[in-house]
């Protein structure tokens, strides 16, 4: 027979039906130690997102680091959250990567039991809570830092929101970057993104954004070229979600990557 | 002192049946249908935001009749199970045959329980396959009685004779919309005598579709969607 718990009317949040039920499932249920366990898993990199007319782009690379050590070299840390939204992960990434399957069922949970979609602010404050219930993992360097963007139906736009460890979360206007490569492709967000960028071209700022994160920090992966290992990239719009295909994203990278053999550091911006 | 009066166990669950069964029969039938490309579930119910037919999860879909705060439970409780067994296994893990057990647990153990009247309602459970030879379709009563159905089935009020209708007019790999019209004549179907009319409007109809190309294959259809199914004849 069922449990009753199951049975009993109450939370449409999956997260507070697991922390009754299967607690230790929960991705912070390890908690323990007071010692840094920083160095002993995987981390992940950097995510960039930004936003065009109709929908929004977010893109990751694709390297995960320990220490000097290159764990692995085509990890995938951007995710669908749901059918208008995608979540990127930045941080301890075997964590991350958890918790974002436990944003996923958390939205289609409530989906499923609502028969409703739930609105964009929500989805982010319920990313929110995960991410604070984390907070003890965060103190001993297991910290996970993700980056949501969604398409929100009710106002017809892209919207971009980023978190720090304590669960804080902060709107973003037009693109936003996270990791240990953010600071350098924010720059190169800045001087690249104008607000009426196409589609494809909000792809392309993306892809150099995240070349010149990976230029100029060690952490984060560049395009492999003999592999033929891409930035991962996913749109929101309108339609909905979609991941972009590895064909189209190699085309692109092979674009930036052939403009850089003759100017390496990228788009010259005008002065004015 | 008085003695309690003796009742017979046969007695106790006869009464017991009678009283669900009078419950259901009291609503509207819903069909559950075979088609080429999955499983399309047929309701009559006027209400637009009171389902009687949901998504338990990738596979999986559900429909019920009778008493709606009973079936409520039943269906959020799947919701909970799946979601909880996906989460901590894989998402293939999640079966239909589990929750239909699971299901068939409760309702066994409601309905033989001396102290909680049974259950008013009777529950579909399906799950779609990558082939229609695989397709399973469970169906559960008030007292925890698990079948499995082909092709198609029906429950609820006047189940019998939409039953009747549905089995003679039914032919295997149906279309969508030929599927959705057949339903909605078998729900109108009156034993021989002239059939009611049934609006778009007072239809539920949702579908498992094996070729949608997202992990979810379950589908709402749309009022307009419903019309142009039942117009197209």
């Amino acid at each position: 027979m069922l449990p009753a718990d199951y049975l009993t009317p109450g939370s449409s949040s999956f997260n507070d039906f697991l922390a009754k039920q299967a607690p230790q499932l929960l991705p912070s249920a390890r908690a323990g130690g007071t010692q840094s366990a920083a160095d002993l898993a995987p981390h992940g990199t950097t995510i960039v997102a930004a936003t065009f007319p109709g929908g929004v782009v977010m893109a990751g690379d694709r390297r995960a680091t320990m220490g000097n050590v290159i764990a692995q070299r085509d990890i995938q840390k951007v995710y669908p959250a749901d059918e208008y939204s995608c979540v990127g992960i930045a941080g301890s990434a075997g964590l991350a990567v958890e918790m974002v399957r436990l944003f996923q069922v958390e939205l289609e949970h409530y989906e499923k039991i609502e028969g409703a979609t739930m609105s964009t602010d929500g989805k982010a404050n319920r990313l929110s809570t995960l991410i604070r219930g984390n907070l003890a993992m965060a103190m001993q360097g297991l910290a996970v830092v993700p980056l949501f963007a969604a398409f929100d139906l009710q106002v017809q736009t892209g919207r971009i929101f980023s978190y720090d460890v304590t669960g804080g979360r902060y709107e973003e206007q037009a693109f936003h970057t996270v990791g240990s490569g953010s600071m350098f492709a924010r720059g190169s967000l800045k001087k690249l993104y104008r607000e009426d960028l196409t589609e494809r071209d909000c792809i392309t700022v993306t892809v150099q954004a995240l070349y010149d994160a990976a230029d100029d920090d060690s952490a984060t992966g560049g395009p492999d070229l003999t592999r033929r290992i891409f930035p991962v990239v996913n749109i929101v719009t309108a339609d909905g979600y979609r991941a972009v295909s590895e064909e189209d994203v190699a085309v692109i990278a092979d674009e930036v990557i052939g403009a850089r053999m003759v100017r390496p550091d990228g788009p010259a911006a005008s002065l004015t | 002192m008085t003695a309690p009066f003796y009742v017979s166990p046969e007695q106790l669950m006869k009464d017991r049946a009678d009283f669900a069964r009078k419950g259901i029969a009291r609503g509207r039938s819903v069909i559950v249908v075979q088609y080429a490309d999955g499983i399309a579930f047929v309701a009559e119910n006027p209400s637009q935001a009171l389902h009687k037919i949901s998504e338990i999860y990738d596979r999986i879909g559900f429909a019920a009749v009778g008493r709606y705060n009973e079936f409520e439970n039943l269906r959020i409780a799947g919701v909970r199970l799946a979601d909880l067994r996906g989460y901590s296994y894989d998402r293939s893990d999640v079966t239909g045959r589990g929750l239909a057990n699971a299901y068939a647990q409760t309702l066994g153990t409601i309905f033989s329980s001396g102290g909680e009247k049974p259950y008013e309602v009777e529950l579909f459970v399906a799950e779609v396959a990558d082939a229609s030879e695989d397709d399973q379709i469970y169906r559960l009563t008030y007292d925890g009685s698990v079948a499995d159905v082909a092709t198609h089935g029906v429950m609820g009020g006047q189940a019998e004779q939409v039953e009747a209708y549905l089995a003679e007019h039914y032919t295997p790999g149906l279309g969508l919309d030929a599927a959705i019209r057949l339903a909605a004549d078998a729900l109108a179907s009156n034993d021989g005598e002239e059939a009611r009319v049934i609006e778009p409007g007072t239809l539920e109809v949702a579908v498992l579709d094996r070729t949608r190309a997202l992990p979810r294959k379950f589908k709402r259809l749309p009022e307009a969607a419903i019309a142009a199914a039942l117009a197209d004849a």
